[in-house]
């Protein structure tokens, strides 16, 4: 038996909403969403920057374990996962506050070119982590030399 | 956890003016924060991405603790998309005299800061002996 939860419904219904918003933003970069606060719920938050030769990825994800923290691309697929510590072995009744949200994390993001799997880097610095993925051969932009006749 | 659980922990907290004073929040960044008690002290840990130890500063004042981080780098590239922005973190805390102000200290590691605030003699917890 299902118990018929409103709360997950009311989500379901944001999330469909959020994807047809997302398919009618005017840009990339544009997010538009159909209830304010999901942005700050999507972790980790992500920038997305693009040069001549490579795309470059930077997520926000302090307090992560580097070791436990895993990028791995396939195709134009890049994901991010990893684990984010809360303090251990603190009574709950111990908290004042509690805001910094803890646990796992998995994150995909699809990649608007073909990159070199090969070749990409990740780095994990001061909470920041930064993934350069050199664009494929084939999609970097080519000087075409002009003959004169 | 239920749905209704995390809705309301993800929910920021209305800060009482008389405790907190935050900035305009179109400049600054209001970092997410951890507070719980151990037996001999306070602990707080705040969530600083891109925060270096030279970017940071911790002061205590008059009772207030002020946490402040500058972030200096920026993604490189024409950004395509851009969930977040690297402004400087502020957040102010007032702190009761039960804190040792003299004894605090403070570790930054993988964006984290971490403060250990002592209690003061007085305020720990102390085990009264039962007389017969």
């Amino acid at each position: 038996m299902t118990v018929w939860d409103p709360l997950r419904e009311l989500d379901r219904l944001r999330r469909e909403m959020d994807r047809i918003f997302e398919s009618v933003a005017p840009a990339p970069g544009w997010s538009l969403e159909f209830l304010p606060g999901r942005a700050a719920r999507r972790y980790p938050r992500i920038n997305v920057a693009e040069s001549d030769e490579a795309y470059v990825v930077e997520a926000l994800a302090p307090g992560v374990d580097p070791a436990g923290l895993d990028v791995s691309v396939k195709d134009r697929t890049l994901v991010l996962s990893g684990e984010k510590a809360g303090p251990t072995g603190v009574p709950r009744e111990a908290f004042h506050r509690s805001e910094r949200s803890a646990g796992r994390f998995v994150r995909t993001l699809e990649l608007p070119a073909d990159v070199d799997p090969a070749k990409v880097r990740a780095t994990y610095t001061d909470g920041i982590v930064q993934v350069i993925l050199p664009k494929a051969e084939e999609t970097r932009p080519r000087r075409i030399e002009i003959e004169v006749a | 956890m239920s749905a209704i659980e995390k809705t309301v922990a993800e929910t920021p907290e209305r800060v009482e003016a008389s405790h907190e004073v935050t900035r305009e929040p179109e400049r600054y960044a209001v970092p997410p924060v951890d507070i719980y008690e151990e037996d001999d002290r306070l602990v707080v840990l705040a969530d600083l991405p891109g925060v270096t130890r030279d970017g940071l500063s911790v002061q205590v004042e008059q009772g207030i603790l002020t946490i402040e981080g500058r972030v200096a780098r920026e993604t490189p590239g024409n950004l395509l998309s851009r969930e977040f922005e690297l402004v400087p973190f502020f957040r102010q805390f007032r702190l009761t005299e039960t804190v040792d102000t003299d004894k605090i200290r403070a570790s930054l590691q993988h964006g984290v800061l971490r403060l250990d605030l002592p209690k003061a003699e007085e305020a720990k917890p102390r085990r009264i002996p039962i007389e017969a």
